[in-house]
């Protein structure tokens, strides 16, 4: 494990106008993230966790604070070099899986390829859906296959790119304690085996404790390293 | 190809596996087809109507004047590939041993009639047999007025001037005949090269020489500005709309309708669109933002979509084409039996106008939404509730205002009906907005009220409010233009059942000498024929207009001319006849009886440029009168009632009066009775309408048909327009009604509750669009179609019973495949 830092925000804010007026979510977070890392962000409902990934990944912008995802200002960058960067660096695990209803697992697991132009999507894609156990299942639309299928069709679509930051929000949030524990086996087997940073963000202490290091989010702020 | 335009079109194909894309290219292809086949009808029928209409002048296009034409003009048609004939007329006596008789020879050639067929019997008034062309060289086919007052028979001899020729037949009717009176004399027709031998035709002789022309509707089209350019003054160019005001009136009626039907079908197709581009873009909300979280750069992701319904458009817009060409061929072959003639191959115009609508539609509809859904935030992977930010409203709904606005002027191509029917589209839509809104407030307050089914349907409508006032807006529209569609042939049909009775006077008598008048009617009635109105018959001439003689007068339009020169027929009236329309000024009450005034029809008073209060002077028989125009007229020639262009009060011209004239109706068969009419009163001039009426039924027949084929086509494909809109909006109570399953409601409470939400859109919907359809409909028949406007009820009843019932099966089908999954399939 080398000790580069991969992931860096310095003191961000993100705060969002409602009717009640201002409210801040993200309350001055400042966090480094070493290469090769697996962090723990934990918190209650409403304590901030997913927006707190959102800026970390570029998928949204802080109002005060920056993000340095491998050495680049996220703030510095448009919505389109933001999405360059996630497509060469960064790979996704959500809570509620993400598939694309009308395509099948093999073609949900190449999209990410196919928009990286690589030739080789569907050699790469059914490798990654081997390793994810689903070979027999490649043609199966994502209707027909079970919560836990899915979120392995989804982390095979996250692995596939080798990224170097993997950015995973409630991973097991929507299955049930046995296939949560098995989808979590996958996710941190795959993450030792490449060497992926991973940033995880949930409210389960028991999968918070198989990363390297938590963090604990707490009314938009991070009160313990 | 770029690697976004191949990733579109791989994400296309993927979501056509899917199944993904039925619905919306279902929409498409249906709205495409109803336009398609529309177009296809409207052009078929309408050249075929035109054809038959042409029959009225035996040609496409007919070239008159009373001096020999160049032959640079039959030239230059023939090598345009068009056919042409010749047609001289002459007055000239035609001899039979000592009896002779003035009669208009007809020279003609052996092409003619070009358009139409000529009617020829082996006895007087007889039942005509169609030939296609006139007689042989050496024989002449006299009319039965003639061989009547020549007392001849087949076989006998008579002499046409220099030359002599054997009557081999009886002409009964000839497609040209017309429904003018401007030929008092009965007819000869004659071979053209038989011409020169009867030496009639000299320097200063009374001659009419004819160049007729017909041919493919582009080449005459083409052909006829050609010429327009080239005749000289004197030589007058007539097609259909000059030769026979009624049957003109007859295909510019049904042109609108026609018109107006495929402006319904435009509408159907935009709504279509509109709906289906609205659900295209809220499905590949959560598509597009993941893939900008893969990675996926704003100009990647438009260019994924504007690829996708590019191809979308194109594949709907092809099949529809051809869709929208087989059901109209399959309409026509289904009442071929019905048709009397042959329809003419379609234009292949039709393709490029579905194809063009489909993609300025398409455009117009669905580009906003789709550069709104490059918009899409990533972060929407996170949280649903973030939609792309709201564009401007100018570029949500310019595009496609415009695109329809385009389209509705390139149908109607008139500008106050342009305008009429924008402003009013754009009313009422207005109003079915703001009802929508209404109801979707007012279902808030209802749900304590009803039961559990309706409270969560009422629910749902007061919830997703846009999407309810979406719905009411396309609905209401889809339903008021098939209503008006519908009102609107009922009108016209109506009216033109009653413009053509079965019994409508056929024959007119012309020239009845007030000596004889008492004779004659009473004649009349002991045969039992029912006579109309009796008009006295007086011949003028115009002599000045508003004191400026009217040679010296240049008239800007062409039609001017010849009323200002030609001598003209008029008579008094007392009352206005039903199926004449003062459009200006007032008809005279008794207190103007003897006053100095004339009633001009509009034909006449556009021709000769006058307006209320302009005198014009005539010469009638020596005598000069002055009189002021105090009303015009509007004229339904298609009545056949005795009319005429200029009308006086009574009392001013009561000791002038030459002659009288009627018209009345007598049975097929009836032709004995003319025989003894002709030889009892000589004098009597008597024009047999028979053909002419036979002429304007055909045309007036296929007209009909035509509106009620383009009107059934129409609506089913309405129908089916809707049923696809209704389609679209299934995902959104997908979920839903998986979710009130879940919590144990049963499928017929879930059902019963969508039902609810349906109905109310649809009875809604319906209620407004009768109102407006009745509006509508008022205006369009008074305005556009000029038909009485007859009110119906039962346009309520069926606007809002059949609305409700219409979007609720329309709901039921589209959501019924999301009853019968198991909630689990839906929730996951």
């Amino acid at each position: 494990m080398t000790k580069d830092i991969v992931l860096e925000a310095q003191g961000l804010c993100k705060q969002v106008s409602s009717p009640e007026g201002t409210l801040t979510i993200v309350q001055d977070v400042s966090l480094q993230v070493f290469a090769g890392e697996s962090v723990a962000v934990v918190g209650a409902s409403g304590a901030g966790k997913s927006t707190l990934l959102a800026l970390l990944a570029g998928l949204d912008l802080p109002t005060r604070g920056r993000v340095l995802l491998d050495g680049e200002d996220l703030s510095a960058l448009d919505e389109d070099g933001r999405a360059r960067l996630r497509a060469e660096r960064v790979g996704f695990v959500f809570q509620s899986f993400h598939l694309i209803p009308a395509l099948t697992a093999l073609e949900n697991v190449m999209l990410p390829l196919e928009l990286a132009g690589r030739s080789d999507a569907r050699e790469a894609a059914t490798l990654a859906l081997d390793h994810v156990g689903l070979r027999s299942r490649i043609g199966h639309y994502p209707r027909q296959l079970s919560g836990g299928e899915q979120q392995r069709v989804a982390i095979a679509r996250a692995f596939v790119m080798r990224p170097a930051v993997l950015f995973a929000d409630e991973p097991t949030g929507n299955l049930d304690t046995t296939t949560g524990a098995r989808i979590a086996d996958l996710l941190f087997a795959l993450n030792a085996d490449s060497g992926t940073t991973l940033v995880l963000v949930t409210h389960d202490r028991t999968l918070a404790a198989r990363c390297g290091r938590s963090v604990i989010m707490e009314a938009g702020q991070l009160t313990a390293g | 190809m770029s690697r976004a335009s191949l990733l579109g079109l791989r994400l296309l194909a993927r979501e056509w596996r899917s199944g993904e894309l039925a619905v919306l290219l279902l929409a498409l292809m249906v709205a495409v087809g109803a336009l398609t086949g529309v177009g296809f009808l409207v052009n078929r029928i309408g050249q075929s109507v035109a054809l038959q209409a042409n029959e009225v002048l035996a040609a496409d296009l007919r070239l008159e004047s009373s001096q020999p034409l160049p032959a640079t003009y039959l030239d230059e048609a023939v090598r345009r590939g068009l056919e042409t004939a010749n047609a001289t007329s002459v007055l000239s006596v035609v001899f039979r041993d000592d009896l002779n008789q003035l009669a208009n020879l007809r020279a003609v050639s052996d092409t003619y009639p070009l358009r139409g067929t000529v009617g020829v019997a082996t006895e007087p008034f007889g039942t005509p047999t169609a030939v296609d062309s006139g007689p042989p060289r050496g024989e002449v086919w006299p009319d039965s007025k003639l061989l009547a007052a020549l007392d001849a028979k087949l076989g006998d001899t008579v002499s046409v001037g220099a030359a002599t020729f054997r009557i081999s037949k009886v002409l009964i009717t000839r497609p040209d005949q017309g429904g003018g009176f401007g030929e008092l004399a009965p007819s000869l027709l004659m071979h053209a090269d038989d011409l020169p031998a009867t030496r009639l035709l000299q320097p200063g002789s009374r001659a009419t020489y004819a160049a007729l022309f017909a041919g493919e509707r582009e080449q005459v089209a083409t052909f006829k500005p050609w010429l327009a350019e080239r005749k000289q003054r004197g030589e007058r160019l007539r097609d259909v709309s000059e030769a026979s005001p009624q049957i003109q009136s007859a295909i510019d009626r049904a042109g609108r309708f026609l018109s107006l039907a495929s402006l319904v079908a435009v509408l159907l197709c935009a709504i279509a669109v509109g709906m289906s581009a609205r659900r295209y873009v809220q499905r590949h909300l959560d598509s597009v933002a993941l893939l900008k979280t893969l990675g996926a750069t704003r100009a990647f992701t438009l260019t994924v979509s504007l690829v996708q319904l590019l191809v979308i458009a194109l594949v709907a817009a092809a099949v529809g084409s051809v869709i929208g060409y087989l059901a109209q061929e399959w309409l026509l072959r289904a009442l071929q039996g019905l048709l009397r003639a042959d329809l003419p191959p379609a234009d292949w115009l039709p393709f490029g106008l579905g194809l063009a609508t489909a993609v300025a539609l398409l455009a117009g509809f669905a580009l906003p939404p789709l550069l709104q859904l490059s918009t899409v935030p990533a972060i929407r992977v996170l949280r649903r509730d973030i939609t792309p930010p709201k564009p401007a409203v100018w570029l949500a709904f310019g595009p496609a205002i415009a695109a329809v606005v385009v389209l509705i002027y390139w149908v109607v191509r008139d500008w106050v009906f342009f305008f009429g029917f924008v402003i009013g589209l754009t009313v009422f839509t207005a109003v079915l907005a703001l009802a929508g809104w209404l109801l979707v407030n007012v279902a808030g307050s209802l749900r304590g009220a009803v039961g559990v089914s309706w409270r969560y349907g009422i629910a749902n409508l007061g919830r997703r409010r846009a999407e309810s006032i979406v719905q009411i807006v396309a609905f209401g529209l889809g339903i008021m233009v098939l209503l008006v569609l519908a009102v609107v042939r009922n009108d016209l049909l109506t009216d033109w059942r009653r413009s053509l009775p079965a019994d409508l006077p056929n024959f007119f008598f012309i020239n009845i000498p007030p000596t004889e008048r008492e004779d004659f009617f009473a004649f009349l009635k002991q045969r039992g024929a029912a006579t109309s109105r009796e008009l006295p018959m007086i011949r003028a001439r115009l002599t000045e207009l508003n004191g400026k003689p009217v040679e010296t007068i240049e008239f800007v339009d062409p039609r001017g001319e010849g009323y200002a020169r030609r001598d003209q027929n008029i008579t008094w009236q007392a009352a206005l006849g039903d199926d004449n329309q003062v459009v200006a000024g007032r008809w005279w009450s008794e207190a103007d009886h003897g006053r100095a005034l004339v009633s001009i029809s509009d034909e006449y008073q556009q021709g000769l440029g006058l307006s209320i209060g302009d005198r014009m002077t005539f010469d009638i028989a020596g005598e000069v009168i002055e009189a002021e125009v105090a009303s015009v007229r509007k004229i339904k020639w298609d009545s056949f009632q005795p009319n005429f262009f200029v009308v006086f009060p009574p009392g001013l011209l009561d000791e002038l009066a030459g002659t009288w004239m009627t018209s009345a109706y007598f049975k097929p068969g009836d032709g004995r009775v003319i025989s003894e009419l002709v030889r009892r009163f000589p004098s009597v001039s008597v024009f047999d309408l028979d053909d002419l009426l036979e002429q304007v039924r055909g045309v007036i027949e296929k007209a009909v048909l035509a509106v009620q084929s383009v009107f059934l086509f129409t609506l089913f494909a309405g129908l089916t327009v809707l049923l696809a809109a209704v389609q679209a909006t299934r995902d959104e109570r997908r979920y839903e009604s998986a979710m009130l399953r879940t919590l144990g409601a049963s499928r017929s409470v879930v059902l019963r509750g969508l039902l609810a939400e349906f109905s109310a859109l649809g009875l809604l919907a319906g209620l407004l669009a009768s109102t407006g359809a009745s509006i509508a409909g008022f205006f369009l028949a008074k305005q556009v179609l000029q038909v009485p406007y007859e009110f119906s009820p039962e346009v309520w009843l069926v606007g809002t019973l059949g609305g409700a019932g219409l979007v609720a099966v329309a709901g039921w089908l589209a959501t019924r495949s999301v009853l019968r999954q198991p909630p689990a399939t839906s929730l996951r």
